[in-house]
């Protein structure tokens, strides 16, 4: 080593080296000379007169006003990772031949999804005074529109109605992506975006007034802190129909009662997705707190968390002792049904309530999965599981840690889980009478990739061959 | 000539090859290949239900060599490949017409 330094290569680095530590307390102190002479220059320069305007409308909520709203956007940012989350995931899931297809959809959804939201789903979601169950809104628009006020404080909340919508419409193309899982390696892609649009832009708003926009349910005191129900409880029953009218994918159900699975392509990608919704989830759950309030905020990173580790656990524990082997597509999948089952009540419970929670969710996820393959319900990504069975889990647990009438809890859940149920059977029922919601058994041999979109995802390696 | 085709455990390749090295071979093609033999299969489980995976994954090394060397070859495959163990692989021997080096135009042994 010492012979290495005295190398002649290494002495002209050395020497720069030593000529930089030489000058450095100069250039130190020059550097602090220059901080203190701007510090001068701004305590000497006059405020903005916009700022000093707003300083004096909104006094001492001035400051706790601008955190909540900076909050709101970074959760709102949380929950737009979360569909990356989903993209990786879902296509983590499924077989390579059909990758190019699940990008797609996803890449479909989020942006249908804010589109409609903001033409559409926003407005009549919160609708201000209404009926308690339907009230069709317009687009959002500067100015005064309807409930909606974009301006500071306009809508009685501690961001702008501007955040206050970017943050409901991240959430509101989660229902589709939901359903994209489910359907995944067998639906036909403009059937699907047909499906989909109807779900995000028509269905999932005129729920989530029910609650979220003041109507029947929320006046008889059911309570969905960030969409346990509302979103996923409504995405995992969606899929659940969609399903059910597509059929399982061919090959996966044998004669005779035996099961061939279809394995995922890639673990690495649907690891990655869980921890980037695990991520999300952190606004997901704690952006719904819906301002800066320290308290609840810090709570709810707390319990999210808590019940994320507790279904990953409790689903590895659960799929060890029933399956006798650790497999890791469940405990990815338990530690969303952690998430998803603390969802409803994660401003509404301590820390080892949402650990229970989160635990159940887990073990529960397992045998959901189990169940729905036993009644041949083809989900590749167990979308249904995860999100509908947790999703009515976590509303009642936080009726009962909660303390939330259990009973409103059970009707509100399997309401709205019974509204997206019906309401896309028929949606699909109708899609298949019609253009056709199924691809052809060529094709599905064959792959979505070639099929739908004439690409592959991975051209170099071949993979999407006929069978 | 014959062309020695060797099917083996992935994790022998390495030995393999330093064994032929060893012995003067100059030149070898290698391809992941799958397939089973008496070793059969083995079960998996994904997602609650068992699977058989029956094709299992080998490495299979192509050598051309001249007539005088391909008792050597095959000992030195023979002795880098074997564990004792079920799904150690085979050895082919297979006659050769000819060989073409396509930068020289050589053929024959000399091309090997």
């Amino acid at each position: 080593m010492i012979k290495k330094l005295t190398n002649k290569r290494w002495a002209l680095p050395l020497a720069a080296l030593l000529l930089i530590a030489a000058f450095t307390p100069a250039f130190g102190q020059e550097a602090s000379e220059v901080v203190e002479a701007a510090a001068e220059v701004v305590t000497a320069a006059e405020p903005d007169e916009d700022y000093l305007a707003l300083v004096k409308q909104y006094g001492a909520t001035f400051d706790f006003f601008t955190v909540s709203n900076l909050w709101t956007l970074i959760a709102a940012a949380l929950v737009f990772i979360m569909h990356l989350g989903f993209a990786t995931l879902e296509s983590g899931l499924t077989q390579s031949k059909n990758t190019v297809n699940i990008l797609f959809k996803n890449v479909f959804v989020i942006c249908m999804g804010l589109l409609t939201y903001a033409a559409f789903g926003f407005n009549t979601m919160y609708p201000g005074d209404f009926n308690g169950f339907l009230s069709f809104g317009g687009p959002i628009a500067t100015g005064d529109y309807g409930n909606t006020d974009f301006s500071y404080g306009g809508t009685g909340l501690c961001m702008t109605g501007w955040s206050d919508f970017i943050f409901q419409a991240m959430f509101a193309a989660t229902a589709a992506t939901i359903v994209s899982g489910a359907v995944a390696e067998r639906i036909k892609l403009p059937s699907f975006m047909l499906i989909g649009t109807l779900i995000v832009g028509l269905m999932y708003p005129i729920s989530g007034s029910w609650k979220w926009g003041g109507g029947w349910l929320d006046a008889n005191g059911f309570y969905d802190f960030a969409g346990s129900t509302l979103v996923h409880a409504f995405g995992g029953f969606a899929a659940l129909a969609a399903v059910l009218v597509l059929g399982p994918r061919k090959g996966k159900y044998l004669p005779g009662g035996k099961i061939r699975p279809i394995l995922g392509h890639s673990m690495p990608l649907a690891t990655i997705g869980v921890f980037l919704l695990f991520l999300g989830w952190f606004g997901f759950n704690g952006g719904s707190v819906l301002s800066a309030a320290p308290e609840a905020v810090s709570l709810v990173f707390v319990t999210t968390a808590l019940a994320a580790a507790a279904g990953g656990m409790s689903s590895i524990a659960t799929s060890y002792i029933i399956l006798k082997k650790p497999d890791l597509s469940m405990a990815l999948n338990g530690l969303l049904a952690g998430l998803v089952g603390i969802t409803a009540g994660a401003d509404s419970m301590g820390p080892w309530a949402a650990v229970l929670v989160g635990a159940i969710a887990g073990a529960l996820v397992v045998f959901a999965i189990l169940f729905f393959d036993k009644i041949k319900v083809d989900d590749p990504v167990g979308a249904v599981s995860v999100h509908g069975v947790c999703g009515i889990w976590g509303t009642v647990a936080a009726g009962i840690f909660g303390g939330y009438s259990v009973l409103w809890q059970i009707i509100g859940a399997l309401s709205i889980s019974a509204f997206a149920f019906v309401g896309t059977f028929v949606i699909c029922l109708l899609v298949k009478a019609t253009i056709g919601i199924r691809v052809s058994e060529d094709e599905e041999f064959e792959g979505l990739d070639i099929g739908e979109h004439g690409q592959e995802a991975y051209p170099d390696f071949q993979v999407a061959s006929k069978g | 000539m014959k062309l020695v085709k060797a099917i083996i455990k992935p994790f022998k390749l390495e030995e393999v090859k330093e064994a032929l090295s060893e012995i003067g071979v100059e030149g070898m093609t290698v391809t992941e290949v799958k397939g089973f033999g008496r070793q059969k299969g083995h079960t998996e489980i994904y997602r609650g239900s068992e699977y058989t995976v029956d094709f299992l994954p080998k490495v299979m090394v192509d050598v051309a060599v001249a007539e005088d060397l391909v008792g050597k070859v095959v000992e030195a495959v023979k002795g880098a490949a074997k564990t004792g163990k079920i799904g150690d692989g085979k050895i082919f021997v297979i006659p050769v017409e000819d060989a073409i080096r396509i930068r020289t135009d050589e053929s024959g042994e000399g091309a090997i």
